[in-house]
């Protein structure tokens, strides 16, 4: 009975913890463009669950998968429209866990230059989508590489950079316009040389790796002090014995604290970039240490020296597929370690772009990943592979119920490929998200082009 | 003395090419890069260093190692493209950066050569992937001249440099706060530096150049290559205005916007170097960039090569190669902006850039298609000798590789053991 109360008691909290705290502003205002049912038959089709499905057929109705299947007769097409994908391969739409579009839109000129608010070493308090600019270029390149999701991150410059937003990469005047609905917000951390160049140079804290950390600890013992005086002061309203003295009275809201404390909640996702092994090690004994989860790391040049300490822990290595060598923790990169990371049981490796080239690419940069993978030994296999860009991502950033793999009942975002996706030769015809065709190889009415590049000269391209 | 080293040196290397293995490569197809059309179960007979056959149905003979290609492709070396090779090891840690002088003035005598160590991880790294050679030229510092560099045989010995010495000079937006604020200025200044180059100058009281630098710009007259970084199209056609005035050579590097230019470039002969991969206007000098420049530019009869992958990630040119060929490219035409292009852009000679009698036997064995993604460089041949397909990154890989080693990984030596 006494258990009951307190489950009550802790429900209504939580309901009244998010209305009064999170209660969603700048809300998403994205629709999917309407479309009529569809069904694509004839297809390989790698599903992201680790399936590959020949001769598949896919239902998409009212912007869902309805069906998907390796028997034809299985799925009548009703008045859907059939697509012969003959010869073509049929993927989950790809996820980018780490882009900067929008934030360091092109072109790269300083008036663009939204992504780091390096001014002091903690701004947990700023969200990215604030700096989205929806005219960038890079959202229609990204789409014509097949890209429907991803995930709009601040810069590295600060340990705790911001929250990052999960954007559908549908064509909008405003950033809401492409807002996944009810994606939880990522928190963009960062560990070694850039928080401590940065301010270092400065003369500032932090100069070091003991400094970043003490950093970051002082923050979450502040946002564990926030959480309590907002659970006193609910708990004190709840039961109305205000007292006397005007203790009851409303503490002070604080957004860079709401953050943090969402993040303490698991209401936010933390993405953090991080690149040698041992740092990440500490990074998983830090959030042991306040109760919160690494959702993924990013960049992780050496995740392959702890890819069993990482699986051990459920996160997510979203990493590159051979960049290195640009500073000291990018050292020791090396072309195997998608694989590695990905290779032990609950293993999680995700391919990220971090660039407007590579989000283009991410098809081949998971190609060249798995060929390393398999040169070094392993039985990679497509339909393995394509989780590192579809399912993986999307679970790191908390949008797996949704999307990421092609499964009856989820988002219909989805790639028809001209062929074998891991091939440098392999070009999206056809992107959907939710069903709406957005993009089409061989229809220039289906190709999206912003503002910018609208009159500017002839061939500015798609 | 200096005569005595060169001569040790010149021994040591003739003797390495002569104690150099007889190999003869099997049953491969070969891209010879040569007017030969690519030869199904083609043969390679390579002595001394250099190839003595290509054909097939050649007689290996008695003393030569054979290697069984089981018809893989064989192309010659690939290009590296314009890199910083041996000049850094780690681009964010200064002290081991040597690529660059920071300077406004005017240095063109600024030579990145004897800063070269070919101990640099970064050439084991890039080797091993199928690139054989690679043109050093100066990173971006402060000057528009950014001096002069040499093409590189990666085979990893100090003083393999190649063809003559080639200049580079930026042009354009990103150089013009190195001249001024005004990119107007630059062909000012590089107007006076040639005016300079061609007198004595003795009276004027503010030389742009040094004496030093004299001597070397106006050895570019009519002469060597001076390879011009420019990406906006007007950009490119004042290249060519400024190449025919002071007779140069000239090459562009970049070249986003270079296919709207093309015929202009063919008729003047302007080869571009050019990344396969750009197709966002990252700046307004790049706001035509797009995925067929490579493949309209050939077209138009443009010699084209590859650029911009950087220096640690050289390996990723083919990939530009791949994507050019993806988008329109003839796919002979990749593989030669990967091979004889470069040689004849930078001109290190017939011998260079493709696979013929008597040429250098810089040769790659693929896994599979050159271009591709899924494929790599099963064996490279440097010289007439198969390297050793070791980097630090496969000795990292095979430390970490093993699932739980019986002692720590600091015990495991890959190159040792």
């Amino acid at each position: 009975m006494a258990f009951r109360i307190l489950l009550a008691g802790i429900l209504l909290l939580l309901i009244t913890a998010r209305t009064s705290i999170a209660s969603e502003p700048y809300p998403s205002t994205y629709s999917a463009l309407p479309s009529g049912p569809v069904l694509i038959v004839n297809a390989t089709i790698l599903t992201g669950t680790g399936e590959r499905i020949e001769n598949g057929s896919l239902l998409i109705s009212e912007g869902r998968i309805k069906q998907i299947s390796g028997d034809p007769e299985e799925i009548s097409p009703g008045d859907a429209e059939v697509i012969d994908a003959q010869g073509r391969w049929v993927t989950p739409g790809l996820i980018d866990v780490h882009s900067h579009l929008g934030v360091y839109a092109s072109p790269g000129i300083k008036a663009h230059s939204d992504g780091n608010e390096a001014t002091a070493p903690v701004t947990a308090q700023v969200w990215a989508e604030h700096s989205v600019w929806p005219q960038d270029p890079g959202f229609n390149r990204a789409r014509a590489g097949g890209v429907t999701t991803l995930q709009t991150l601040p810069g590295s410059a600060n340990l705790i950079g911001g929250r990052g937003v999960t954007l559908k990469n549908a064509p909008s005047t405003t950033y809401q316009g492409m807002k996944f609905p009810g994606a939880p917000h990522g928190l963009k951390m960062a560990c070694g040389e850039n928080p401590k160049r940065v301010y270092g140079e400065r003369k500032q804290t932090p100069s070091t790796r003991m400094g970043n950390v003490a950093g970051y600890r002082a923050q979450w013992i502040e946002a564990q002090k926030y959480i309590a005086d907002w659970e006193e002061f609910e708990q004190k309203k709840s039961s109305k014995k205000s007292d006397k003295n005007g203790s009851t009275t409303t503490p002070k809201r604080d957004l860079r604290l709401e953050t943090l404390a969402a993040v303490l909640k698991g209401e936010v996702l933390v993405h953090m970039h991080c690149y040698r092994a041992d740092e990440m090690a500490t990074i998983l004994d830090m959030a042991r240490e306040f109760g919160y989860r690494v959702s993924a790391f990013h960049h992780g040049v050496e995740a392959y020296k702890i890819a069993d300490l990482l699986a051990e822990n459920g996160v997510c290595g979203a990493l590159w597929a051979d960049w290195w060598g640009f500073k000291a923790e990018a050292y020791d990169g090396i072309q195997e370690n998608i694989a590695i990371v990905d290779r032990p049981p609950g293993g999680c490796a995700i391919v990220h772009s971090d660039s407007g080239e590579g989000i283009q690419r991410l098809n081949q940069e998971a190609a060249k990943a798995m060929t390393r993978g398999n040169r070094a030994g392993m039985d990679i296999r497509p339909e393995q592979a394509i989780r590192w860009v579809t399912a993986n991502p999307a679970k790191s950033m908390g949008i797996l119920d949704q999307t990421g793999t092609l499964e009856a009942g989820k988002m219909a975002d989805i790639v028809i490929w001209n062929g074998d996706p891991f091939s440098v030769y392999a070009k999206a015809d056809q992107v959907f998200v939710d069903g709406a065709l957005l993009f089409d190889r061989h229809d220039p009415s289906r190709q999206a082009l912003s503002d910018f590049e609208l009159g500017q000269q002839p061939g500015a391209e798609l | 003395m200096i005569n005595r080293n060169l001569m040790i040196a010149i021994c040591l290397l003739a003797s390495s090419a002569a104690n150099a293995e007889t190999l003869f490569i099997n049953d491969a197809t070969v891209h010879t890069m040569s007017s030969m059309a690519a030869l199904q179960e083609g043969d390679i007979l390579i002595r001394d260093g250099r190839i003595q056959s290509v054909g097939t149905r050649l007689i290996p003979p008695a003393d030569a190692r054979v290697i069984e290609a089981a018809g893989r492709p064989v192309t010659p070396g690939f290009f590296a493209g314009i890199t910083q090779l041996g000049l850094v090891e780690i681009s964010a840690v200064e002290p081991s950066v040597d690529s660059g002088l920071s300077t406004r003035a005017l240095r063109p005598e600024f030579d990145v050569t004897p800063a070269y160590n070919p101990y640099s991880t970064a050439i084991p790294v890039t080797r091993i992937e199928g690139y054989t050679w690679s043109m050093l030229g100066p990173s971006r510092s402060g000057s528009i001249v950014g001096g002069q560099g040499q093409a590189v045989s990666l085979d990893g010995a100090y003083r393999s440099f190649l063809g003559d010495k080639v200049l580079f000079i930026d042009v354009g937006a990103d150089a013009a706060g190195e001249s001024g604020g005004s990119r107007a200025a630059q062909w000012m200044l590089l107007n006076q530096a040639m005016n300079e180059a061609g007198s004595e100058l003795r009276w004027s009281p503010e030389p742009l150049l040094t004496a030093a630098g004299r001597q070397v710009l106006e050895s570019y007259k009519n002469s060597g290559v001076v390879v011009f970084n420019a990406d906006r199209a007007s950009d490119i056609l004042q290249v060519l205005e400024f190449s025919g005035q002071h007779d140069l050579n000239s090459v562009i590097s970049g070249g986003a916007e270079a296919w709207m230019v093309a015929d202009q470039l063919a008729e003047s002969g302007v080869p571009v170097l050019l990344n396969g991969l750009e197709n966002l206007p990252g700046s307004f000098d790049k706001i035509g960039a797009r995925l067929d420049n490579a493949a309209i530019l050939n077209e138009a009869g443009v010699t084209i090569s590859f650029f911009g992958a950087g220096t640690h990630q050289a390996r990723k040119l083919r990939q530009q190669a791949g994507n050019a060929v993806a988008n329109g490219l003839p796919y002979r035409a990749g593989l030669a902006a990967m091979t004889v292009n470069p040689a004849i852009i930078f001109a290190l000679g017939d011998d260079h850039g493709s696979i013929e009698e008597n040429s250098i036997a810089d040769l790659v064995l693929w896994s599979g298609d050159p271009l591709e993604v899924t494929s790599a460089a099963d064996q490279v041949i440097i010289g007439g000798k198969p390297i050793e397909m070791v980097s630090r990154q496969t000795l990292l890989r095979d430390r970490y590789l093993p699932v739980d080693p019986d002692l720590p990984r600091a015990y495991i030596k890959p190159d040792i053991d």
